[in-house]
C-alpha cells in the first residue's frame, strides 16, 4: 500500500547549490510582539496589528521610522497601506503577501528573510491580525445567505456534499490514517492533552489555568467524528507580529538574536485546500515532507538535531503526521510516538508546542508559534527546553506549506 | 433516503466551467463520466485541461463502472461545524471507484452508525433541486 509513497523521492537535481542558499545565518528575527489573545478583542484587526508591530520594534530595540519591509497573509484583511499609514512608517520598499491560509506563516519569514539576505530590504516585519473569534469563525461554513455558488471549482466537488469546514476536511485524513495505521482516538487525545499541560504554564494562554485530563478529552462533545472538541484548536481575536534583520545588523539590537538556518515552501503535486483527497495516500501530508525535505538540505540538519518543535496544531492529527513528515518517527508511528505524551512534554525527545499551541494557547495561524520558536532561542519561554540550540515551526497543512528552522 | 435538508438554505451548487461542464453534464443525465486523456489513456479526476502524465490536451468522457468502496468517511454530528443547509448527522465520503479514481460524496442509505472503510457502494442520482442532481452512493451487495 505504501509504495508509492515510499518511492517518492526529493529531487534535489532541480534545486540550486546549497552553497548558494544566502539566507542561512544571515538573517536573524530580532523582534517579537503581540497583542493579549481573546474571544472578543473589541478592536479592529489594523489597530492590533498596529499594536503587535509595535511591541516588535520595542522589544528589538528599533524604531517605526526603520522599517522598510513588510510581508502579510494573503487570508488578512488588514493592509501594507493602512498600516503604514496608521503606524507612521515614512515609507516601505518591500511588501508582499503569502498565500494557503496558515500555510503562509513560515513562507512570511522565507519572503522577508529572501528581500534581506539579497540586499532588498533592511527590517522586514511580518505579522498576523485577525478578530476569528468575534468575527467570521473559520470552523463555520462560508456565507450561504450570499454565496450560491461555490467559491471555486474544487470546493464544487465537495460543498454541495455539505463537506464545508476544516474539521471536517482534516477529519476525512483522519479516518483513513487511523484506518491504515491502527491508531486509536484515545492515543490521539494525548496530544490535546499536553498541549493544555504547556498552556497551564504560560499565564498568556487563553487556556490557562484550564488543565485537562484524558477522561476529559474523551468526554468532550463530538464536532465531526472522528474528531472532538478537543481536537479542534481554539478561535482567537489577537495579533502576533515578528521583526527580521541580517545577522550584522542583529548584533547591535537588544535581544538575542534568533539566527535563521533555514526557510522553505512547499507544494506537492494533486494538492487542494486541505481536501487533497485524490493522492495515492491521504493518510499523509506531501507539503509537508517536501518543505522538510528541502529544510534538511538546505541546513544540512537532520530532526535528531533539533532541541523543540512547534508544530501547526490546527486539529491534533496533524502532529503526529507532521512527526511522521518532518523525520521524527516513521510512517504511521506519529500516534504511538504521541501516546503518553512524555516524548513531546519537556524532556522529551522533541518537545512540541511549548506555548500551548493552536490547541491551547491561541489561533493566530501560525504566528504565535513562530514567537514561541523565537522564545525557545532565547530562553524565554514558560515552558524553556534547557539550552535549546535549534528551534523548529511549520506551517499550516494540508494546504501549500512552509517550515523554518531557527538557531540560538 | 438518509439525508434531510433544511429547508430555506439552499445548498451551494457546483462551479461550473469550461473544464468540467462535460462531467457536470452528465451527472444532470444521470451519468457519471470521468475524463480520460486519449493519448496517454490516464483517467483523471477532477476535471483538468491538461494531462498530468502527457500533458495532451485531447481528452475524451468515459463513463464509469458506477462502483467502488468507501475509501474513509466523515460523521458530522456539531450542527455548527456542519453545512447549514443539511441536517446533521449526515456522512460524508470519499469513495474509491473501481475504475481507478476517488470522488467525494454523500452516503444514500447508510446511517452513521453502520459505515466503515471498505464498505462496497455503487452510484445514485439524487435530482435534489431543478438546477441540482448529485451523484450519491448506496450499499452495493457483493
Amino acid at each position: 500500500m505504501y509504495d508509492q509513497y515510499l518511492a517518492r523521492r526529493y529531487r534535489t537535481t532541480v534545486r540550486p547549490r546549497v552553497e548558494d542558499y544566502k539566507i542561512k545565518d544571515n538573517v536573524a528575527i530580532v523582534g517579537i510582539g503581540q497583542t493579549e489573545f481573546s474571544k472578543n478583542s473589541g478592536r479592529s484587526e489594523c489597530q492590533m496589528a498596529c499594536e503587535a508591530i509595535k511591541a516588535a520594534v520595542e522589544d528589538a530595540g528599533l524604531n517605526i521610522e526603520d522599517i522598510d519591509g513588510l510581508v502579510k497573509y494573503a487570508m488578512d484583511y488588514t493592509d501594507e497601506m493602512h498600516i503604514v499609514s496608521a503606524l507612521g512608517i515614512p515609507d516601505l520598499n518591500y511588501f508582499g503577501e503569502c498565500g494557503w491560509g496558515g500555510g503562509a506563516s513560515c513562507a512570511t519569514i522565507l519572503h522577508a528573510a529572501t528581500a534581506i539576505a539579497s540586499g532588498a530590504a533592511n527590517y522586514v516585519v511580518c505579522y498576523r491580525a485577525m478578530n476569528e473569534r468575534s468575527g467570521a469563525r473559520y470552523g463555520r461554513a462560508p456565507g450561504v445567505e450570499q454565496i450560491m455558488i461555490a467559491p471555486n471549482d474544487h470546493y464544487g466537488y465537495l460543498m454541495p456534499f455539505g463537506l464545508a469546514t476544516p474539521p471536517s476536511w482534516v477529519a476525512m485524513f483522519a479516518t483513513r490514517y487511523m484506518y491504515e495505521f491502527g491508531a486509536t482516538v484515545e492515543q490521539l487525545g494525548w496530544v490535546s492533552v499536553v498541549c493544555r499541560e504547556y498552556a497551564c504554564m504560560n499565564p498568556k494562554a487563553m487556556f490557562y489555568g484550564r488543565p485537562i485530563t484524558l477522561q476529559d478529552y474523551m468526554e468532550s462533545r463530538m464536532i465531526v467524528e472522528p474528531l472532538r472538541l478537543y481536537d479542534c484548536c481554539l478561535d482567537t481575536d489577537g495579533a502576533v507580529a515578528v521583526i527580521l534583520t541580517s545577522a550584522e545588523r542583529a548584533k547591535a539590537l537588544k535581544q538575542r538574536p534568533a539566527y535563521i538556518l533555514g526557510a522553505t515552501q512547499g507544494i506537492a503535486t494533486q494538492g487542494e485546500m486541505m481536501t487533497s483527497y485524490y493522492r495515492p495516500m491521504i493518510s499523509i501530508l506531501p507539503e509537508s515532507w517536501y518543505a522538510g525535505q528541502e529544510l534538511w538540505r538546505v541546513t544540512g540538519l537532520s530532526p535528531k538535531d533539533v532541541d523543540v518543535a512547534q508544530l501547526y496544531d490546527a486539529f491534533t492529527p496533524l502532529i503526529p503526521m507532521q512527526l511522521e513528515e518532518y523525520g521524527f518517527c516513521g510512517v504511521g508511528e506519529g500516534v504511538a510516538f504521541c501516546e503518553g505524551g512524555d516524548r513531546i512534554r519537556l524532556g522529551g525527545e522533541i518537545p512540541c508546542n511549548t506555548s500551548g499551541g493552536h490547541l491551547s494557547e491561541a489561533y493566530i495561524h501560525g504566528m504565535n508559534l513562530i514567537a514561541e520558536a523565537v522564545r525557545q532561542i532565547r530562553g524565554t519561554s514558560t515552558a524553556q527546553v534547557e539550552d535549546a540550540e535549534i528551534s523548529l515551526v511549520t506551517g499550516g497543512l494540508g494546504v501549500p506549506t512552509s517550515a523554518v528552522l531557527l538557531r540560538r | 433516503m438518509v439525508m434531510e435538508y433544511n429547508p430555506g438554505i439552499q445548498l451551494l451548487r457546483p462551479r461550473v466551467d469550461f473544464d468540467n461542464q462535460g462531467y457536470w453534464d452528465g451527472i444532470k443525465q444521470h451519468k457519471l463520466i470521468f475524463q480520460k486523456c486519449k493519448y496517454c489513456g490516464l483517467l483523471i479526476h477532477r476535471p483538468r485541461p491538461m494531462c498530468p502524465r502527457c500533458n495532451s490536451m485531447d481528452m475524451e468522457w468515459v463513463p464509469s463502472m458506477g462502483k467502488g468502496t468507501v475509501y474513509s468517511w466523515v460523521n458530522f454530528v456539531y450542527a455548527n461545524a456542519a453545512y447549514p443547509g443539511i441536517k446533521v448527522p449526515y456522512l460524508v465520503v470519499v469513495v474509491e471507484m473501481l475504475d481507478g479514481v476517488r470522488i467525494v460524496s454523500n452516503m444514500y442509505d447508510v446511517p452513521p452508525d453502520e459505515i466503515y472503510v471498505g464498505m462496497p457502494v455503487e452510484v445514485v442520482f439524487d435530482d435534489i433541486a431543478d438546477d441540482l442532481t448529485l451523484p450519491k452512493f448506496k450499499r452495493r451487495e457483493v
